[in-house]
């Protein structure tokens, strides 16, 4: 095989472009775990998105419109699970769960008439820039404006929890919601506000699936991505400079992967496809290891029902 | 202007009748949920309703089916039941139960050709042990690594769909089979014996009636069952009054491991007879919501099966009379469980009506 500079630097295009839906969903998700709520309902949540997204184009034939949609409806689908696991004390994991059954089902249900719709072209940035700088060029350019947000978002993220009142605020209430609302902090509105946010990048990352990285409506088209974003979240210890290394690291998996097929290397394609999930079993068993090291970062009171007598 | 003035109080007991009542309330609150969906869609809510449930068991053939959904359903939630009663959460029943169709479908290739009263039951237990296997896997990892267990059990679901994916297509498919993605058809004493001709209701279903039995022996008459109990309702009390916390994880994990294997073998073996890409409709996940329709009870985990069973049948249903897809089953499934964890909300709060009061303006 030939070595080729511009053929690495097209496969890290590909693995970034690969790796923005778990970006967007982990980054999500790990302000909702902050705010010490464990939503497992990503995966029904980013489902929801993508079909909304894509039901917005095709009726709309508008992708700024369709983008907004698919954060919308995030959104509104992750209301379902603020006001059970929050207003009524249900248990954080059965209700992600229902969420995630709950989306996969409607995500179908509303998905019935679009199956087989061409996508459309979304506009792609500096394209002229992509072909012309060697090596650079396809890592750098030619992406979607969503990639650019998305590995923009975890140093957003990172600067938001660290060094504005806000991001303190939503720490506290994930670390001790009892002391945060004798501190007279709204810990219902801040817990509310960060099931939300996650809902929307979750819808957003669903977007990125059905109108960008595989322009068209499949029945569960996330395959399961919800599913890792939660395991980075976890993978990250909660932080969101690492949940972008190891979105690259599944990204690069899935490219891997698809390339090792092609060159018809001699190993199962199902052993390759495998790999992610082992690779996240393997990573949680050695960072979980270290009980301090999860301590240190992790919200203490995640997934524990509060309840403020009145 | 008038308010309404309501007080939310805190109970101090959970009486008996609602908390079994609300599993009820629910399932009504999911038809309403439901028949508003089908009319924002464009159905009629109640034609729609009566395709999804009464419809497919309105004949002998219907009602067998039901009984064939809810076998490995109520067998899985069993199983759960004991981790979710000690609060492990076990989310990756279903790739126990690939797993167990695995290790079972493979013995059952091996005796190919074997005719004998003793293949079945060898094919049977090693279907248990091999669900068991699979789910000892997050409990370890759980108990010697402090390994999140919900991320592990779920990741190996998806690990056992692609291993179940790699042998039907190579190593497993049929010689004869022209690359069909799937086994040979499994001989004839390798398979569950039907009870009715014409019906497809199988023996399988005397495993789970005396898995429901087991279980209900082992929850409410044995030191452990209490052990486990106690677990759930609070760590703390359970490790001052001394159990062994670790093997009380792997225990609970195996037991639900062997039953999510058991349904895993009993579904090759019984109304499918082979190996091949697709040997479950997500029972292992749908089984998470009986176990909570059923209250993590025995017997009410019989009734929730039932329930959850005929969701499965009238998505069939309402596909062919409704053009409806048929993970519209996921959405019933979806809303039942929503709806009961809402109404939980019941059980430990009192909500009184102090009545109208007129606001000085």
């Amino acid at each position: 095989m030939s070595f080729d500079i511009n053929f690495i630097g097209i496969l890290i295009g590909a693995i970034m472009a690969s790796s923005v839906p778990l970006i967007l969903a982990a980054c999500g998700e790990l302000i909702t775990e902050r705010s010490g709520v464990l939503n497992l309902g990503v995966e029904g949540m980013m489902i929801i998105g993508a079909i909304s997204g894509f039901a917005l184009m095709v009726v709309t034939d508008n992708l700024f419109l369709a983008v907004m949609g698919s954060m919308l409806s995030g959104l509104i689908i992750s209301i379902i699970f603020a006001l059970l696991t929050q207003s009524l004390l249900t248990n954080h994991v059965a209700t992600g769960l229902a969420l995630t059954i709950f989306g996969i089902g409607m995500s179908a249900m509303i998905g019935k008439n679009f199956v087989g719709i061409p996508g459309k072209e979304f506009p792609l940035l500096f394209v002229s820039l992509k072909e012309s700088v060697p090596f650079f060029g396809p890592i750098f350019f030619g992406h979607s404006i969503i990639l650019y947000f998305a590995f923009l978002l975890p140093f957003l993220t990172n600067y938001f929890l660290k060094n504005t009142k806000v991001g303190l605020i939503v720490r506290a209430v994930g670390d001790s919601p009892t002391s945060a609302s004798n501190q007279g902090i709204n810990v219902l509105l801040v817990r509310y506000s960060c099931i939300l946010y996650g809902g929307a990048m979750c819808g957003l990352a669903g977007a990125y699936l059905s109108l960008i990285y595989t322009p068209q409506w499949i029945e569960n088209m996330t395959g399961g991505r919800g599913w890792i974003a939660l395991a980075l979240v976890v993978f990250a210890t909660w932080s969101p400079i690492k949940v972008l290394i190891g979105a690259l690291i599944f990204g690069g998996i899935t490219i891997l992967q698809l390339h090792m097929q092609a060159v018809g290397l001699r190993i199962p394609v199902q052993l390759l496809s495998a790999l992610p999930y082992i690779m996240t079993i393997i990573v949680l068993v050695v960072i979980s290891r270290d009980s301090r090291k999860i301590k240190l970062n992790t919200p203490t009171s995640l997934g524990q029902i509060f309840y403020k007598e009145k | 202007m008038e308010a309404l003035l309501i007080k939310v109080e805190k109970r101090n007991d959970v009486s008996p009748s609602i908390y079994f009542l609300t599993p009820v309330l629910a399932i009504f609150l999911t038809l309403i949920g439901g028949a508003i969906i089908f009319y924002v869609l464009g159905f009629n809510p109640i034609e729609a309703l009566k395709f999804f449930f009464i419809t497919p068991i309105s004949d002998l053939y219907g009602l067998s089916e039901l009984l064939v959904k809810a076998t490995p359903l109520c067998l899985i939630a069993i199983g759960l039941s004991f981790c979710f009663k000690s609060n492990n959460w076990n989310i990756g029943a279903e790739g126990q139960l690939i797993f167990g169709g695995i290790v079972g479908g493979g013995v059952a290739l091996l005796f190919y050709g074997h005719e004998g009263f003793y293949v079945l039951p060898i094919i049977i237990l090693s279907g248990a042990i091999g669900g068991m296997i699979f789910a000892m896997i997050p409990a370890i990892l759980k108990t010697y690594f402090n390994t999140n267990e919900i991320l592990v059990s779920l990741m190996l679901v998806y690990v056992a769909k692609l291993l179940l994916d790699y042998l039907v297509v190579g190593p497993w498919s049929n010689p004869e089979g022209f690359n069909f993605p799937e086994t040979r058809q499994f001989s004839e004493s390798a398979r569950m014996p039907i009870l009715f001709d014409g019906l497809r209701i199988h023996a399988g279903i005397f495993i789970t009636l005396a898995t429901v039995f087991l279980s209900w022996l082992i929850l409410y008459k044995t030191y452990l069952g209490f052990q486990i109990k106690v677990s759930g309702l609070s760590l703390k009390t359970a490790k001052y009054a001394g159990y062994k916390g670790k093997t009380m994880i792997i225990i609970v994990f195996v037991i639900s491991g062997a039953c999510a294997g058991l349904a895993g073998v009993g579904e090759i073996t019984g109304p499918i007879g082979q190996l091949h890409r697709n040997i479950s409709p997500d029972y292992g996940f749908t089984a998470i919501i009986v176990a909570f329709l059923g209250r993590l009870n025995p017997v009410g985990i019989i009734f929730a099966s039932l329930v959850v069973a005929l969701t499965y049948l009238g998505a069939e249903t309402a596909q062919i009379f409704l053009q409806v897809p048929k993970y519209t089953g996921q959405v019933f499934q979806g809303m039942i469980l929503f709806f009961l964890l809402g109404s939980d909300y019941l059980l430990f709060f009192k909500i009184k009506f102090l009545g109208l009061r007129k606001n000085e303006l």
